[in-house]
Parts: C-alpha cells; sequence; structure tokens
C-alpha cells in the first residue's frame, strides 16, 4: 500500500514544482500601484496623515488596538482618498487598499493575503459588498457584512478597515494641504 | 474819501485762488505721505513673502525630514514583520476554552443521570513564522481538567509544518485535522451554537480527528479550494463494533501506519456567507491489517453552510461503509448521521438555534436491530464579546433500546481569543 503512497507523494511534489509561481515574484508595491491605476485614471502624488495624539482613541476605538504605525499614506483628488492599511486577521496582517468617495466606500482591495486561512476575503464577490459602506453614528459600518465560514478573523479584520478607512477621509479632508 | 468796491470779477478769482490754494497745499503735503508708507508697506510685504517663502521651504523639508523618518520606521517595523527576525514577533499565541454543565437525565430504566460539570476543552494554540513561507502551528489541549483513572486527556491536535510554495498553493507535514466536516477544523466555542459540539460530527466523522502525514491545498479560484491529503489510517476493533471514533489512533505511540488513508476535498466559498463541501476519504484497510475479517473503509461527507442577514442554516451528511465480513455481522458496515441547523442573530449578542440530528453508528441491516439515534436540540447563544461566549440549550434524545437516553438541558461557557 506504501508504494501507492511514495508513487502519490511522488505526485504531490512534481505537482507544487509546476504550479504557477505567481505568488513569489507579487509585490506590494506594483499592486499598490495596480490598486491605484484602477481608482485614479492618473494618480495624485501620494500624501501623509501622522496619526497624532488627539488621533489614537478614536482609531483605538475602531480597532479595538492602535494602529502599528504613526504615519498614513494617502492618495487624494477632489472628493476621493485612497488607502493601504494592515490589519492582522488571525496571525499575519492583511495589506488592504480601500478608496472612499464623499464618506462612503467605492471599492475595497485586497493587496497582501499572509494567513494561511480564510484567503476567500480576496474574493471579489466578498469585496464587493463593502461598496457604498457608510459610517453610522456609532461609528459601525451602515450594513451587515455577510462573513465567510471558517474566516471569522479575516473578515473580522476587513470590516475594521473598512470602518477606518471611513473615518480617516475626513481627517485628510480637513488637513490644510498647502499647494 | 470814497472807498470803492473791489470788482466782483476780481474777488471771484481771489476766492477761487485762495479755495484752491487751501485745498491743493494740503493736498501736495499727504500726497508724499502716502507713498512713503506704500513704499513702506511693500518693503515689508516683500520681507514677509521672503519669510514665508522660506518658512514654506523649511516646512518642506520637516516634511520631507519627517516622511523619511517615518518610511525609515516603517521600514524597520516591516522587516521585523517580514523577515521575523526577533522570536517575539514571529511566534504567536492564543487560545480557547470552554467549561459545560451538563442536567441531563437518563431515561433508560436504570440508567445514571448525567448531572455534571466539566472543563471540557482549555487549549493553548502556538504558531511560529520562520519566514515568510514556512510557518508552524499547533494546539495543545487538555481535556477534562485533569488526567487521572483514565479520565481527561493532555492532547497534541494539531502540529504541523506549512510551507506556502505560492499564494495560491501550500503544503503541510506533521500532525494536522483532516479537512472533514464543518466543526473538525473550526472548533472555537464561538463559532457554533450548542453546548455541546453536535453528535453527527462527534460519532460519525468523528471530531476532533487528526492523523499525521502530508497535505496539499491548492486555491483554485472563483471560490474553490481543493485539499488532498495521505495520512496515517484508522485501527478500527471488533470489540468497539468497528465504531469510527474509537478508531482514532491519535498518534500516540504505538500508532500503527501499515494502511494509510487518502483524503479529499473540495470546497465552495464563491458567495459570503455560503460554503458548500465534500470530502472523501478511503482508508486502505480501517484495522490496520489487524482483523482478516475487515478491510478498507470509504467516508463520504458533504455539507453546506449558508448565513444571509441575520438567518443562518448548516446542513450535514457523513456517511461511512466499512468492507469485510467482521463489520457486517454487527451493522458497522454502514456508519452514518445528518443534521440539520437553522438559526436566528437578533443582534450582534444574541442568536437561536434549532437542531435535528440523526446518527448510526451500525445502519448496516446485518444485525437486524434499529441502532439509531435521534436528537432534538435548541437554544441560545450569548456572546457579550465577538470571541467570548455564553450558550444554554434543551437537549431531547431518542435512543435505541438499551442504550442510554439523555433528556435534559446543557450550560456552557467558552472564549478563543
Amino acid at each position: 500500500m506504501f508504494h501507492l503512497t511514495r508513487k502519490l507523494v511522488r505526485l504531490l511534489f512534481l505537482f507544487c514544482l509546476l504550479a504557477p509561481s505567481r505568488a513569489q515574484t507579487a509585490d506590494l508595491e506594483a499592486e499598490t500601484q495596480r490598486f491605484l491605476t484602477e481608482a485614479f485614471t492618473q494618480p495624485p502624488p501620494s500624501s501623509s496623515l501622522w496619526l497624532t495624539a488627539e488621533h489614537k482613541p478614536a482609531v483605538r476605538a475602531l480597532l479595538g488596538h492602535d494602529y502599528p504605525a504613526a504615519r498614513l499614506r494617502y492618495w487624494r483628488s477632489g472628493r476621493r482618498t485612497a488607502w493601504v492599511l494592515d490589519e492582522i486577521g488571525k496571525e499575519m496582517p492583511i495589506t488592504v487598499g480601500v478608496v472612499v468617495d464623499d464618506g462612503r466606500i467605492e471599492r475595497m482591495r485586497v493587496l497582501a493575503y499572509r494567513e494561511s486561512r480564510g484567503w476567500e476575503v480576496q474574493s471579489p464577490n466578498f469585496l464587493r459588498q463593502f461598496a457604498g459602506a457608510g459610517l453610522s453614528g456609532e461609528q459601525q459600518l451602515d450594513r451587515a457584512i455577510d462573513g465567510i465560514s471558517g474566516a471569522t478573523l479575516s473578515v473580522r479584520a476587513m470590516t475594521r478597515l473598512a470602518k477606518l478607512a471611513l473615518w480617516l477621509h475626513p481627517q485628510a479632508m480637513q488637513k490644510a494641504s498647502p499647494p | 474819501m470814497s472807498y470803492r468796491l473791489p470788482h466782483p470779477r476780481f474777488v471771484r478769482t481771489t476766492l477761487a485762488l485762495a479755495v484752491y490754494g487751501a485745498l491743493a497745499m494740503p493736498a501736495f503735503a499727504v500726497g508724499s505721505s502716502v507713498e512713503d508708507r506704500l513704499k513702506a508697506l511693500e518693503a515689508r510685504l516683500a520681507q514677509i513673502e521672503s519669510e514665508n517663502h522660506s518658512l514654506k521651504q523649511q516646512l518642506k523639508q520637516t516634511d520631507q525630514k519627517a516622511d523619511a523618518a517615518g518610511e525609515q520606521v516603517e521600514k524597520i517595523a516591516s522587516q521585523g514583520i517580514t523577515s521575523k527576525a526577533s522570536w517575539a514577533d514571529a511566534t504567536q499565541f492564543g487560545g480557547y476554552g470552554e467549561l459545560h454543565l451538563n442536567q441531563l437525565k437518563n431515561d433508560k430504566p436504570g440508567g445514571a443521570d448525567k448531572k455534571e460539570m466539566d472543563f471540557h476543552r482549555f487549549v493553548i494554540f502556538m504558531g511560529h513564522q520562520f519566514n515568510d513561507r514556512l510557518r508552524f502551528f499547533s494546539e495543545l489541549e487538555v481535556e477534562h481538567n485533569t488526567v487521572e483513572g483514565g479520565k481527561g486527556a493532555v492532547e497534541l491536535e494539531q502540529a504541523y509544518l506549512d510551507f506556502m510554495l505560492t499564494d495560491n498553493l501550500s503544503v503541510k507535514a506533521g500532525n494536522f485535522l483532516i479537512p472533514a466536516g464543518i466543526l473538525n477544523e473550526t472548533h472555537e466555542p464561538n463559532t457554533f451554537y450548542g453546548v455541546e459540539r453536535n453528535p453527527v460530527e462527534n460519532k460519525i466523522i468523528p471530531t476532533t480527528w487528526w492523523e499525521g502525514g502530508v497535505g496539499l491545498t491548492a486555491r483554485l479560484g472563483n471560490g474553490f479550494t481543493l485539499d488532498g491529503a495521505v495520512t496515517t489510517g484508522m485501527k478500527a476493533d471488533a470489540a468497539d463494533k468497528y465504531a469510527v471514533r474509537a478508531a482514532r489512533q491519535a498518534l500516540r505511540e504505538g500508532t500503527q501506519a501499515k494502511n494509510p488513508a487518502y483524503t479529499a476535498r473540495l470546497k465552495w466559498a464563491g458567495l459570503p456567507g455560503v460554503e458548500l463541501a465534500g470530502t472523501v476519504q478511503y482508508q486502505s484497510d480501517v484495522t490496520q491489517g489487524n482483523d482478516a475479517t475487515a478491510g478498507g473503509a470509504k467516508l463520504l461527507e458533504t455539507h453546506a453552510i449558508v448565513n444571509q442577514g441575520r438567518f443562518g442554516l448548516r446542513a450535514l451528511y457523513a456517511g461511512w461503509r466499512l468492507d469485510g465480513s467482521g463489520p457486517k455481522a454487527v451493522g458497522a458496515d454502514r456508519q452514518n448521521g445528518w443534521y440539520v441547523e437553522p438559526s436566528f442573530k437578533l443582534n450582534d449578542a444574541w442568536g437561536l438555534f434549532a437542531r435535528y440530528n440523526r446518527w448510526d453508528n451500525q445502519a448496516g441491516g446485518g444485525d437486524g436491530v434499529d441502532s439509531s439515534y435521534r436528537q432534538f436540540d435548541a437554544g441560545v447563544n450569548y456572546w457579550p464579546h465577538p470571541d467570548v461566549v455564553v450558550k444554554f440549550d434543551l437537549q431531547r434524545q431518542k435512543a435505541p433500546m438499551g442504550k442510554d437516553e439523555f433528556n435534559g438541558f446543557n450550560v456552557g461557557i467558552g472564549y478563543r481569543f
């Protein structure tokens, strides 16, 4: 019987070797550029928003913890802003791009997924649910997001990032930006 | 002497000159002062503009410096995340646990009731990320609080290395959970309804079910995932009437690895809130060659999970076929069960459920005895936090003749982090 096992294992490894290795070359910066080109025909230059002491309590309330960076990079054109944000699902950070148009999410895209399970959060069918979502008075999304069984933690991380982007949008819009 | 009045024209001209002079003289003096002041203001404005320009330049430089510093900090931080230079950053801990109170009356005449409290499971997760592609994951469990007099257990339920070959393909090796059913891989108490895990997955799949071997996970796109595994097999025994739950070798010392098992699962989760999956497993010899009257075995499992808004539905079927005259003689050549569990979430914190379960570990006709169990559960989950749950349910069982039949209620608390 183990003869068959050996054959199967050999086949498995052969399959692994032949499998496309798109991922190994996947580059977060290239994904970010692709996301920006999709969002803005002509991507504007990036700006920075520093998370100061006055921002921190609100961010903590949205995420349940501090954001792990002091500076957030974003892109703004008219009433639209685009954000690249990180949040841990179960063990590893998920990098997500979010475009906010006038206080509502226009699109969301996973730029890097590093968890071993729950990869379905990257699917367009899942992400489509966030389009049009805004923040309610209680700082919650104004709509229910159907989860993915076995990926509860990743779904929750995505929801937190959606809320964070919606909260950041007016901060960027208010920020005085000298020409 | 006569006094002649001046000619009126002269008077008019003199007056006009006087008025003009009166108006023009001060005007001349004021015009010179405004010009000076304007010049002074212009000079001041130019100075302010220059200062402003210089300040803007300084601000820009400060911004650039701050950005550069920020980038540097982020770079260092991201190196910490991705290269996992620090052991602490690369190692994750977590856990879950559940305490159960069973208040169940045994309706079998003379049977003992089950009125017990039990810290059923206390689990510690530990994972380590060696690099972006290679990770380790483990789950260590204390069951029933203590290990004493054949009761309770310390179990290593998972301990495997997972290697991501590509974003869509990974291979794991070690001790891992068999990809079958709903609860076997996702069984933290806050993720399911009911104090106890459902009896169908417990008796038929049988959860929690881990084996040693290698497994492959391929993400095929469009929501499809394919899992394949070659692992140690079961060791069923005639003394247990070939019940699959008792046949798990659990990788304890002496686990026989003569006759492996092959598992394949196809899962579709292409729509949010929906999962459809099917598993087939082939056991090359379900007794590891220890029983000449038995042989191979096949498991077929399929389930659906649908969560749309407040409504939820879980439905699962699992069935075994065991070859050989030995299992057939006691009806264990067929072991199967199914359940349907509709649920409704009142809000984020409260959910109601009902479940109908049916299972039979001697469903084959060989013994000519009705051996099937039926159980109805209904209850409520309360999540004070998404990771913490308090549960209550009512249980109504219908057991075969001569078997324990437990009716009553269960209360539980559970957590994960």
